[in-house]
């Protein structure tokens, strides 16, 4: 494998975008965070989506003054990849107009706070007791508030 | 040309990281617009002109508005 | 133990695509559909950007559902941010410069934009460009004085408006006994600004509806109450 190979250079861009985007969503617990992590992982997926028909030495798919180049790049993912960008700016704007109504009814934006009150509202309108955390056996009522901040840290 | 798309693909990747790490939003954000300009430069390289416009405009301008408006709203729009 | 189940999903992932790399074939990637389009797409279409002729001809239906996602997201966008209270305190108006900039760049931007707009089928370029440089030109006055507004009926009128073109010029083809959004009209010739048949009015109308959906998108963000 050459390292100046640019088929290698630039999948590994598209493959080194994806890979930061994704743990940026898994690792990150602020909601701003993980929605960069989701415009990053987009990126790289539109990227790989245009690396898998590209060839050396073809020219753009446009006829300049009449003559036709002999070998034209793929018209097809990049259309694709055309409305996909576009796409992708709406469910932004969805994300964080929804980040912005997570942040009124919840006073803030860090996911482990947002999931603790969810959990909350749903038990008291429930009218069940909370549980410590989603994984641990039922505990008494005197050990549950000392178990939620262990499992919040 | 290999060593300019090396160049800009490691700046890119850098700042990818950056937006990931950088406690300051707003230096995030900043660090986003590289990532959307060195992707669109990255698409000219693989002859997709009319797809390096649109990120152009579309990634490193109109989704940095939308971030950095959403920031204000938000609470976070403070250099530190 | 959140971080390290995450640091051991991530590193999961990292070998996974090391070993796609170590099998790939980098220089052999079938062009099968693009090579077939390129070498017709000038005769049928008569558009000289290739891109262009797929965006609208060949997978036009593609192009309208994508403009109906838009439309979703801008509309529950709008719907999740809800009306500021009329008393809601505004920002204050920006400083000269901007304002005056604003004022200078508003015609030069409406002018880059249509340009963009209309040549999408000779150079790169089109309506989704075309039509995001028309949002921000409308939004730059909403920057520079925060307390004027966008008028969201007009936006919603124009944006039909642009919607419904696209679909009528689609259903036209039909009663000319072919497919659904099957380019009409004259082709011309191959590189003039008038050619093409249909294709530019299309993209003027993906272009108006972008532009309108995106400015309306923004000014309800820009008009959301800030916290601070």
């Amino acid at each position: 494998m050459d390292i100046l190979d640019i088929n290698i250079i630039l999948y590994s861009a598209a493959f080194g975008l994806m890979l930061i985007g994704i743990g940026g969503i898994v690792i990150s617990n602020h909601l701003i965070r993980i929605i960069f992590g989701i415009a990053l992982l987009e990126a790289g997926a539109n990227l790989l989506l245009l690396l898998s028909t590209y060839h050396e030495g073809a020219s753009a798919p446009i006829i300049v003054d009449g003559s036709v180049p002999a070998m034209m790049a793929d018209p097809v993912p990049q259309a694709l990849v055309l409305t996909a960008i576009v796409i992708g700016v709406g469910i932004l704007a969805l994300a964080l107009s929804l980040a912005i109504r997570v942040q009124r009814a919840y006073g803030t934006l860090d996911m482990r706070e947002v999931r603790l009150k969810l959990e909350q509202e749903i038990s008291e309108n429930a009218g069940i007791e909370m549980p410590s955390s989603s994984h641990a056996p039922a505990v008494t009522t005197a050990n549950s508030a000392a178990a939620q901040q262990e499992s919040g840290s | 040309m290999e060593a300019v798309v090396l160049v800009v693909v490691i700046v890119m990747l850098l700042s990818a990281v950056a937006v990931m790490l950088f406690k300051d939003f707003l230096a995030a954000l900043a660090a986003m617009s590289v990532v959307s300009l060195g992707l669109s430069f990255l698409f000219v390289v693989v002859r997709a002109p009319d797809v390096a416009m649109t990120e152009a405009a579309i990634g490193a301008g109109l989704s940095s508005l939308l971030f950095a408006l959403a920031l204000r709203r938000l609470g976070l729009w403070r250099s530190q | 133990m959140r971080r390290f189940t995450a640091a051991l999903f991530l590193l999961g992932l990292g070998v996974m695509i090391a070993a796609i790399y170590q099998h790939m074939d980098f220089s052999n990637t079938a062009v099968n559909a693009g090579q077939a389009i390129n070498a017709v797409a000038a005769e049928e279409t008569g558009a000289a950007n290739f891109v262009t002729s797929v965006v609208l001809a060949y997978r036009g239906i593609d192009t309208l559902l994508e403009l109906t996602i838009l439309f979703t997201a801008a509309m529950i966008g709008g719907m999740v941010l809800g009306r500021r209270r009329v008393d809601a305190p505004r920002d204050p108006d920006a400083g000269f410069i901007l304002r005056t900039g604003a004022d200078l760049l508003f015609p030069l931007l409406l002018v880059v934009g249509l340009y963009i707009i209309l040549h999408g089928h000779l150079t790169p370029g089109g309506g989704f460009q075309g039509g995001v440089i028309l949002a921000s030109a409308f939004f730059l006055p909403l920057l520079a004085r925060p307390g004027s507004s966008i008028n969201q009926d007009v936006i919603s009128i124009v944006e039909g408006l642009a919607g419904a073109t696209f679909i009528i010029i689609g259903l036209l083809a039909m009663f000319d006994g072919k497919e659904f959004l099957t380019p009409l009209l004259d082709k011309g010739e191959l590189g003039a600004l008038i050619s093409a048949g249909t294709l530019p009015i299309l993209y003027l109308a993906v272009g108006i509806k972008v532009g309108s959906e995106l400015a309306g998108l923004l000014a309800h963000l820009a008009e959301a109450e800030a916290l601070d």
